[in-house]
């Protein structure tokens, strides 16, 4: 089987070690990856703060780096759920503001071959045991976006449950929204911080050492306030876990 | 008609607050810090929203069949929607034809003098209120009080608003930011100037609180002759008014005093006796958690007998009222927002309003509906109108437990690119196009920036190098400037890291594949 990263923009920026754990974690599992260097952002920064047609031309981009891939594998449920939701609404609204229909027919091209990581492992692949070893205490915390637009339930805790080594604990409250929430985070700081806080309240509380999720933006905005703080709590993409092996260890 | 919107077009007043004045109603952002910083309120509502939100949770969970329940609301509420105009009609001629009056109210000012106009004829100085979110939009005590009519509200919550001269805060609960013992002393220093005075040494238990309030409203029962109400629903087939409420003070209100006037949104309305059927099963499971709520009232008209063995109101008068909604009704994404039923369950569950608690929305309608009904009704033009878009994470949580499945993020996105990008908007049954909100051009100069950046995948990685550069000279900023400080005020930068994903891509992949990639491997510099 042949993949195409979507590897996203924060993570080719910020968080390349994610995408790099994706491609060792794919391979060991047998499939062949693929990284289409026309990829660059799908356009949720600009299409969630109120600039729809900004984030048309990454549409059009990103369905054009993808063009021909069967199955799109990215580590953002956020990005995924931007793809997949968005990207058919963006497509409507274009026809229904007389712009014709090409702008959806990418759109809807698109979406149906785009998974969230832990979604093509267990859904696609049909594996929850990925082979990884991670001797931590590790809690999970399901971002919005992957655990309601895309429903991805149980799957990350199910792959993370079958590490070796690894004991998973509960996060309270784990279905509470971090604060993140893209531009929210800038434009509303005291509410943002506010919920952040609470929510590393609860991780702190479940005894975990690792703080693990499968959208590095959340994280980004959770391990930016742990590390203010100095707190030995530290964030983690889940495929960074799911890579990481005896003889390989992650950061 | 074209322009930039200067202020609300449509008149939402909170009590004795007419207008979303920028000096009272700042930004929500504004308005949120006070009260994320205020520890007590921060409790009060995190313990009474976490409390209702589960006891919701499990209520929902005992109906096999919600999501059909669901998923049927919305169809009936969708369909009236579509054909309002044929059943707000059907529903004028069957009240009529029970006994009812029906008035047409285009607008707040217009319900307020119908109201006034018909309390005065009474030769009444005192009337009697059922909660009703209705009648708290077009400001109708404050408007009352200006004739010389004294409102007195009857909900237990809305007796702790009036009595602490305060705003409500949630839609079902509007004192959820008090206390007991804020109640008590309340009830203590202010029940004896609108009436029967608390009782001698009352205090903080939720029993002591309930009789005193009891005591209290009993002789305004009894006295009053004209009741003002609104409605959950309205049924245009039979022209039944129907109320549900805890307490039993609907109850009194509904069928004590001789004249019952009630003001109700025109979006109200359901074709048939049976969609209730939906609707009495899913608003009390969302609103209170209750498998059914303890009071519903239902009249039609006057009923058989028209008042005439004494028993109910002799007169009852309907006050339809528009004050926008058809407006928002032209707006396709936005129209969903009409099929709300006023549960609060939105209010609830968002992690949001949890923080900032329901004075940061400026508006009666505060939380998530709140944030897509008051921009929809005031527009966008206020500070507080303009920011109230923003005042979600689209988290999704709202939309998760909505009883009509009204996609609260999707008319948020909506409404963001409203205030930034202006557009067709209906006011009073004209299309405008409104231009963009102030103070957006420097962000969307930096959305502009950003996208052609993006658009250029070699473009990205020169900027992606320039961050690796940075981490090798040490350059770490731990503030930023400008609109970047509200990051880092509470937290640290991302590290950059020694190399983007795409270098590391090219040097241990070899060369990019398909769609025309200028990566080689070895390349050290954009192409």
């Amino acid at each position: 089987m042949r993949v195409a990263l979507f590897v996203t923009c924060v993570n080719d920026a910020l968080y390349p070690a994610t995408g790099v754990a994706v491609v060792r974690l794919l391979e060991r599992l047998g499939v062949a990856v693929d990284f289409p260097a026309g990829q660059t952002c799908c356009g949720q920064p600009q299409y969630n703060t109120g600039y729809r047609h900004e984030a048309e031309p990454l549409l059009r981009r990103t369905a054009a780096a993808f063009e021909g891939h069967p199955y799109v594998v990215t580590p953002s449920g956020s990005c995924a759920a931007m793809v997949r939701e968005h990207y058919p609404r963006m497509g409507r609204r274009a026809a229904a503001e007389g712009r014709g229909s090409a702008l959806a027919e990418l759109a809807d091209g698109l979406a149906p071959r785009v998974y969230e990581l832990t979604e093509f492992l267990v859904d696609v692949l049909g594996v929850t045991d990925v082979g990884a070893y991670f001797p931590h205490v590790v809690t999970y915390h399901p971002s919005c976006h992957g655990l309601r637009s895309l429903g991805l339930g149980d799957r990350p805790r199910r792959l993370l449950a079958a590490v070796k080594g690894l004991e998973l604990v509960e996060l309270p409250g784990a279905e509470e929204c971090c604060g993140f929430g893209g531009t929210f985070a800038v434009k509303n700081p005291d509410v943002s911080a506010a919920m952040g806080a609470d929510k590393l309240r609860s991780a702190r509380a479940s005894g975990a050492e690792v703080l693990c999720g499968a959208d590095n933006s959340c994280l980004a905005h959770l391990g930016g306030m742990l590390r203010r703080r100095d707190d030995p709590l530290r964030t983690l993409h889940i495929a960074e876990i799911l890579a990481a092996t005896e003889e390989d260890a992650p950061r | 008609m074209t322009g930039r919107e200067t202020g609300p077009g449509t008149y939402l007043g909170m009590p004795a607050f007419p207008d979303p004045d920028p000096a009272r109603f700042p930004a929500f952002p504004e308005a949120a810090r006070e009260a994320v910083r205020d520890a007590a309120l921060r409790a009060n509502l995190r313990y009474a929203t976490h409390t209702i939100r589960d006891k919701r949770a499990r209520a929902v969970a005992e109906l096999a069949d919600w999501d059909r329940l669901r998923a049927a609301g919305k169809a009936v509420k969708d369909r009236t929607l579509r054909h309002l105009d044929r059943y707000l009609l059907q529903l004028e001629e069957s009240v009529t034809a029970a006994g009812g009056t029906v008035h047409w109210a285009a607008d707040a000012a217009e319900a307020n003098r119908i109201v006034t106009e018909l309390v005065l004829a009474t030769g009444e100085r005192e009337v009697v209120k059922v909660k009703s979110m209705a009648t708290q939009e077009i400001g109708l005590n404050e408007a009352l009080e200006a004739a010389g009519v004294t409102a007195y509200e009857t909900d237990l919550a809305e007796l702790i608003v009036q009595l602490g001269h305060d705003r409500p805060s949630h839609i079902l609960v509007p004192a959820i930011h008090r206390n007991r013992g804020e109640i008590r002393d309340i009830f203590r220093a202010e029940m004896g100037r609108w009436g029967r005075p608390a009782p001698e040494g009352l205090g903080d238990s939720p029993a002591e609180l309930a009789e005193a309030a009891r005591l209290h409203l009993r002789e305004k029962f009894l006295r009053a002759k004209v009741g003002i109400s609104g409605a959950n629903f309205m049924v245009a087939e039979t022209g039944t008014m129907v109320v549900l409420e805890s307490e039993g003070n609907g109850r009194m209100c509904l069928t004590l005093p001789e004249t019952l006037i009630s003001v109700v949104g025109i979006e109200k309305v359901v074709p048939t006796f049976r969609d209730l059927e939906i609707f009495l099963q899913t608003l009390p499971r969302s609103s209170t958690a209750e498998r059914m709520n303890p009071y519903t009232t239902l009249w039609t008209g006057l009923g058989p007998s028209k008042g005439a063995d004494g028993d109910g109101p002799s007169a009852f008068h309907l006050v339809l009222l528009d004050n926008g909604r058809t407006d928002i009704l032209a707006d396709e994404v936005g129209r969903q927002a009409l099929r709300c039923i006023r549960c609060s369950a939105c209010l609830n569950v968002c992690p949001v309003y949890e923080r900032a608690g329901g004075h940061a929305y400026g508006s009666v309608y505060p939380g998530p509906i709140g944030a897509v009904l008051s921009p929809q009704l005031r527009g966008t033009g206020s500070p507080i109108d303009a920011s109230l878009p923003y005042a979600s994470t689209l988290c999704g949580a709202c939309y998760d437990v909505c009883p009509v499945a009204i996609d609260i993020p999707e008319v948020l996105v909506h409404l963001r690119e409203r205030v930034v990008q202006g557009g067709p908007v209906t006011r009073r049954g004209v299309r405008v196009r409104i231009r963009p909100a102030r103070g957006h051009a420097a962000e969307r100069a930096a959305m502009r920036a950003a996208r052609l950046l993006l658009d250029r995948p070699d473009a990205l990685r020169a900027g992606e190098r320039l961050l690796a550069r940075a981490r090798r000279l040490g350059i770490r900023p731990h503030r930023l400037p400008g609109p970047g400080r509200a990051w880092t005020d509470a937290r640290e930068l991302p590290e950059p890291p020694p190399e983007p994903f795409r270098d590391w891509w090219a040097r241990e992949r070899g060369t990019a594949t398909r769609t025309g990639s200028k990566d080689r491997k070895g390349d050290d510099g954009p192409k």
